[in-house]
């Protein structure tokens, strides 16, 4: 029987390797967005197992929220990229260094 | 009923239809003709906004089943936000007309932004919470890195971007563990859940998750590796929006949540917020010192400024938001003053940052000279300024609520942090001779300089009545 506690597991971990992306990956600035995808879909697991296991809906409802916002700024993240590329003729993640900080 | 919540609403909607209107009018019209107009009119529909909200909202109002409130506590945070997106925009417009950047997106980027402010300091739900701060949040991704051909504007929007998701994540993920162990999304839900001095280990969990998040948005250390990059690269005008009406928006998000949500554990999250308070103020102080950039230095600045408001938050009483609301009301207006003269510093037409560059400014500018040694002071927190009050505040909150550590230490690292303001101040008195800034040809620059320095002086008297504005505001909060 698959319970409650395996979802958050699975959503604890696919959390803890988009973290891990974001701060481990030293080559491609789209790995960060994916990493960062990742993230929000392992809240949506987590949403999504409560809600079924609450009985109640807002989870689900909350769910489509994340998706339609999560499509957004992958959106205006890949736009701000291209504009970095044009400028900059790389997308290393290493090269994003014209300000030190 | 539907016709009574959308009422209570009624100024965002506005907002977000007039910022859409002015999207399509700007389109017609052929791009960046109305782009100047559009600035100003933005500017003064955001005024007119917060006309209404200030004089014709009463009492508690809740619409959408809890979703959104409107109470005293949103509408003083609201009011501060609009005024102060409104000063910035006409700042921008003056601005970047001259430097010949200035696009029709950025009004309504901006009125987009305020409507997630708005938002945001009204959220009764974490789901209200989350969409108000990703609308404010996905506007300013883009308004960083607005000048599209500077390598310079575009990797602070990048790094601004991936940043602000990666909070929106963390906070996204406290919001799904607070839901799961409350049961609900609704802070009056959540308050129930988390009563009595005792939560759930879950319920922790997800607060922790969830200040992590805020923290990330207020820029509180550990928190703040992305706002001294950002503050440099974006335009300056931007720099003096992201250094105000957000900050303003997410504080009073933070102590919406932190007081409507959780305010049965006060214990719980009081601890969590001093630390992050006193390594703000240190962290702010300490790294400002070694800035040559006045907007890196004004990064620093704001970090150690939102350690200050922090602190009033940390005292987890109702004092302490009446001093967090004051301290913001008064950071935001020393802000404004300080980047209209940073908007105004010029050498042969081209903008400098440097602080070199303000060598015996006195002799060439005493007026602004003097206007900027107020603002300045005002921001170390010298004690014949109103940003002594505002400082008083806090600590006093913290102390009253049995935090002398944290006030004591907030002592210091005021004094710590004099230094920096103080060489500013140096350099234009007494500095060594250079060669002098191009005199300022603006008015609105100039206007906003010295009626922010006037502010400053004269509010001492009686801090023009927002002292018991804040109060009513807090006691709507705290109960």
């Amino acid at each position: 029987m698959i319970g409650l506690e395996h979802y958050l597991t699975v959503a604890g971990a696919l959390f803890v390797i988009g973290i891990f992306g974001l701060f481990l990956n030293r080559k491609n600035v789209i790995i960060l967005l994916m990493s960062i995808e990742l993230m929000l879909l392992a809240v949506n697991i987590n949403l999504v197992a409560f809600s079924s296991y609450l009985g109640d809906l807002v989870g689900q409802v909350f769910t489509l929220f994340v998706l339609t916002v999560a499509a957004a700024e992958a959106a205006i993240g890949l736009a701000i990229l291209v504009c970095f590329f044009r400028n900059r003729g790389t997308i290393d993640v290493e090269d994003v260094n014209v300000m030190k900080g | 009923m539907i016709q009574a919540d959308l009422n209570i609403i009624l100024p965002e909607i506005l907002l977000a239809v007039y910022a859409m209107l002015g999207l399509l009018a700007a389109v017609y019209t052929g791009k960046d003709k109305l782009a100047g107009l559009l600035t100003w009119t933005t500017a003064v529909v955001m005024v007119l906004l917060a006309a209404l909200i200030g004089l014709s909202g009463q009492g508690t109002n809740v619409a959408f089943g809890g979703m959104f409130h409107d109470d005293a506590f949103a509408r003083f945070a609201k009011v501060t936000i609009l005024l102060s997106a409104a000063a910035v925009l006409v700042m921008s417009q003056d601005y970047m007309s001259r430097k010949n950047m200035l696009r029709f997106e950025y009004p309504v980027l901006l009125s987009l932004a305020a409507v997630g402010m708005m938002m945001m300091v009204s959220a009764g739900d974490l789901m209200s919470l989350y969409m108000g701060l990703e609308l404010q949040s996905l506007a300013l991704y883009v308004v960083a890195a607005i000048r599209r051909d500077s390598v310079k504007s575009t990797e602070a929007g990048l790094k601004y971007f991936v940043l602000g998701a990666l909070s929106s994540g963390l906070l996204l993920y406290g919001a799904s563990l607070v839901y799961g162990y409350a049961g609900t999304t609704l802070f009056s839900g959540i308050i129930e859940a988390a009563s009595g001095g005792h939560a759930s280990l879950g319920l922790l969990f997800g607060l922790v998750f969830v200040i992590s998040g805020l923290a990330f948005k207020v820029s509180a250390v550990p928190f703040h590796m992305w706002t001294p990059d950002v503050y440099e690269g974006s335009p300056t005008p931007v720099t003096a929006f992201f250094a105000t009406a957000p900050k303003m928006a997410a504080m009073g998000l933070f102590a919406r949540v932190l007081h409507d949500a959780f305010g049965g554990v006060t214990a719980d999250w009081s601890q969590v917020i001093a630390l992050l308070s006193v390594l703000s103020m240190f962290v702010g102080a300490v790294a400002a010192i070694g800035q040559r950039d006045i907007k890196r230095l004004m990064a620093y600045s704001s970090i150690a400024h939102m350690g200050y408001a922090l602190m009033g938050l940390a005292a987890g009483t109702a004092f302490g938001v009446q001093a967090l609301l004051i301290y913001m009301v008064i950071y935001v207006t020393m802000n404004v003053g300080t980047f209209a003269f940073i908007l105004s510093m010029e050498k042969d037409g081209a903008p400098v940052t440097d602080l070199n560059a303000l060598n015996m400014y006195s002799k060439s500018e005493p007026g602004k000279a003097l206007a900027m040694l107020v603002l300045l002071f005002s921001l170390a927190g010298v004690p014949p300024m109103l940003g002594f009050f505002g400082k008083f505040y806090v600590v006093k909150a913290a102390y009253d609520a049995g935090l002398a550590w944290l006030a004591v230490l907030g002592v210091i690292a005021s004094v710590i942090g004099a230094f920096y303001y103080l060489r500013i101040v140096y350099y234009m008195y007494f500095g060594s001779e250079a060669e002098p800034l191009d005199k300022t040809r603006s008015p609105v620059l100039w206007g906003f300089l010295m009626a922010s320095a006037a502010v400053m002086v004269l509010g001492i008297f009686n801090m023009f009545g927002i002292e018991g504005i804040a109060e009513a505001a807090a006691a709507t909060l705290v109960n």
